[in-house]
């Protein structure tokens, strides 16, 4: 089998991360998301919450300083180790989804690579929150713009393209015209399009 | 009045794009460097003169920048050329040492020689930062220190994060202890003409008390984290063999020697009127000429970008001179003490420390050195007592909190490669009160020295 990554960015509540689930089951592939760092914490013996509070952060320009391209910040760090981990899997030939952590830039020079971004509407998404994390509309919507604000200050930091940009992307989609559903199967059809194309080359 | 307040302003913008990191440090110092000659130089004081003076290019090619004649070095302006040629010398020999795999090969053999037991290993290598560390950049002694710090942690089960900490703390401190230690220390020296002997028997001897007072408090409140989890029955055969570490042997004898030569010249160069220059570019060139076919690589490894940076801040610095800025300053050290030499050495000692904790200290010293200079000849306070106090609390303070000092980030990043986090509040819970020890120490032994 020709090897496929999936790479998918993800608004917050645009159902990102459960169609990347649903995609990995539909095709047998392993996801990668926040999992990425119990496995990196298991091969080198340490506690996998220490580096949790790390994950996907943005590093602080004022708190920390860098000598001769080391750099003090736990959170850029933590970031160079996942990138690091992820260009072995994609080295190693083995085909997997991943969810976040810059993939699409990460992994561009691969040729099975096919990166997607899922947005939505705010409405759609208040209302997925609201449900999932029994928060008011108010609530809800603080919590997507602070998380997508995190996101995006992570994102960029690392990334040439910003967060979200489509030029950065080979597609982007909103889960809210189709619903969650529906976008997988859209996506489905995308990625074995891709694969015929990448087959007959 | 304009050159006054175009020097201030070029100076600031610099300190606060080094903090921000915005650009690389030394396109920060050359480009605010290139500012002050065009606009404090040019426009504000329409002066070649000062321009001349603090290139300084001339002071090179005079005998006196390269062979003293027993007499102490003449006090310079302007760019550091002094400085910069030593911290290069010395940047290639250490490059041949670590290239032969000099530095492991010491860590490995002062572990082997305490058989391998926790609690030994982190006093000894507390005490080999320190060493190392009066004579060599703290860089390559934590970048060394902390990986076999790692390497043994994970092979003896115990936390390497006390060790590095530690590690990081004495290398600071040892800096402190020489002129050739730390950047601040070789300005220092270089700008007003104190000898390596002048440091090590004034700084060196209350570095080394404090070194007792750390070794004790780390000893006390790292213990108990360190052991948590360290294997008790350990296989001897499992352990690295030291000779595993040198890459080459003919290598490893050369840079040994060439090291101890240049401890030697160090040592002796009031003596033998030898000026750090002089030193820096005769151990650079032995071992390049000792490194054969490898001289390239070493040339190439050398940190130009530090160099540059140097460059620029002497040129930023000069300008704040030239225009009186220091003058200015040292005049309010001089009004808010009153003349109280104990006030003042307070004053510079806290002011050090404390802007050194969040700012990088060479360009912290460098600025302040014209300041105490001001100030002595102003208050009539010797000269060397204002220097000790400035050395130590630039060199100490750094250790206060993670972005400190340059061996702080090498330390923690080389922890976190291996995903041993080391986050702000840890770091000061530990290093802080033990900066602070060392600042009471030092200003202590100062007042009961030299009052």
């Amino acid at each position: 089998m020709e090897q496929v990554i999936i790479s998918i960015g993800r608004e917050f509540g645009s159902a990102g991360h459960e169609i990347a689930q649903k995609l990995s089951e539909h095709y047998g592939l392993p996801m990668y998301d926040h999992n990425l760092l119990d496995e990196i914490a298991g091969k080198k013996g340490l506690d996998s919450q220490t580096l949790r509070e790390y994950d996907e952060v943005k590093r602080n320009r004022l708190l920390n300083r860098t000598v001769r391209g080391m750099d003090s910040s736990p959170a850029r760090n933590l970031a160079l180790m996942q990138f690091d981990f992820l260009r072995e899997k994609a080295e190693s030939g083995e085909s997997f989804v991943v969810v976040g952590r810059c993939s699409e830039t990460v992994l561009k020079s691969y040729q099975g690579l096919i990166s997607i971004f899922v947005t939505g509407d705010m409405d759609k998404k208040v209302a997925r929150i609201m449900e999932l994390y029994h928060k008011t509309q108010k609530e809800a919507e603080d919590f997507i713009r602070e998380k997508d604000r995190r996101r995006r200050q992570y994102h960029n930091s690392y990334c040439e393209f910003k967060w979200g940009d489509s030029r950065n992307y080979d597609l982007c989609i909103n889960s809210s015209c189709l619903g969650p559903e529906e976008t997988m199967h859209v996506l489905i059809q995308y990625i074995d399009a891709r694969r015929r194309v990448q087959k007959q080359k | 009045m304009i050159a006054q307040i175009l020097a201030v302003v070029i100076f600031l913008a610099m300190f606060i794009l080094i903090i921000t990191e915005v650009f690389e440090r030394h396109i920060v110092t050359l480009g605010c460097a290139l500012l002050s000659l065009v606009l404090v130089f040019g426009l504000g004081l329409h002066s070649m003169d000062a321009v001349i003076r603090t290139l300084n290019v001339q002071s090179i090619f005079t005998p006196g920048f390269w062979y003293t004649a027993g007499q102490a070095g003449e006090a310079s302006a302007g760019i550091n050329w002094e400085t910069i040629i030593f911290i290069a010398g010395m940047m290639i020999m250490v490059e041949g040492m670590a290239r032969v795999g000099f530095f492991r090969w010491l860590c490995m053999r002062i572990a082997g020689l305490v058989h391998y037991q926790v609690i030994p290993i982190f006093i000894t290598f507390m005490v080999l930062s320190f060493g190392l560390a009066m004579f060599i950049d703290s860089i390559t002694v934590i970048l060394f220190l902390a990986a076999v710090t790692i390497e043994l942690s994970q092979l003896l089960k115990f936390q390497p994060i006390p060790m590095i900490l530690a590690e990081i703390f004495c290398a600071n401190l040892g800096g402190s202890a020489t002129m050739c230690g730390d950047p601040p220390n070789i300005i220092i020296g270089t700008s007003l003409g104190f000898s390596f002997a002048d440091f090590i028997t004034n700084t060196g001897l209350i570095a080394l008390i404090s070194l007792v007072a750390v070794v004790i408090y780390f000893y006390v409140v790292f213990k108990k984290e360190l052991l948590k989890g360290a294997v008790t029955e350990r296989d001897p055969s499992a352990y690295p063999d030291p000779r595993e570490a040198i890459t080459s042997r003919k290598g490893f004898a050369a840079s040994t020697v060439i090291f101890l030569c240049a401890v030697v010249l160090l040592v002796t160069h009031a003596q033998t009127g030898l000026t750090v220059s002089f030193i820096g570019v005769l151990i650079g060139a032995v071992t390049l000429l000792a490194a054969g076919k490898d001289a390239v690589t070493l040339l190439k490894r050398v940190d130009y970008k530090t160099l540059l940076f140097f460059i620029g801040l002497f040129v930023v610095v000069g300008s704040l001179e030239e225009t009186g800025i220091l003058n200015v300053l040292a005049g309010v050290i001089g009004t808010i003490s009153g003349g109280d030499v104990r006030l003042m050495i307070a004053i510079i000692i806290w002011l050090s420390a404390i802007a050194s904790a969040f700012i990088d200290n060479i360009p912290f010293a460098a600025t302040m050195i014209p300041v105490i200079s001001n100030l002595s000849a102003a208050q009539g306070v010797d000269l060397s007592i204002l220097a000790w106090t400035l050395a130590l609390g630039t060199d100490i303070g750094g250790s206060a909190t993670p972005i400190g000092a340059s061996a702080n980030v090498v330390g923690i990043a080389t922890a976190a490669k291996e995903g041993h986090m080391i986050r702000w509040g840890k770091y000061c819970r530990y290093m802080a009160p033990a900066t602070v020890i060392v600042v009471v120490i030092s200003m202590v032994m100062i007042y009961v020295r030299y009052l």
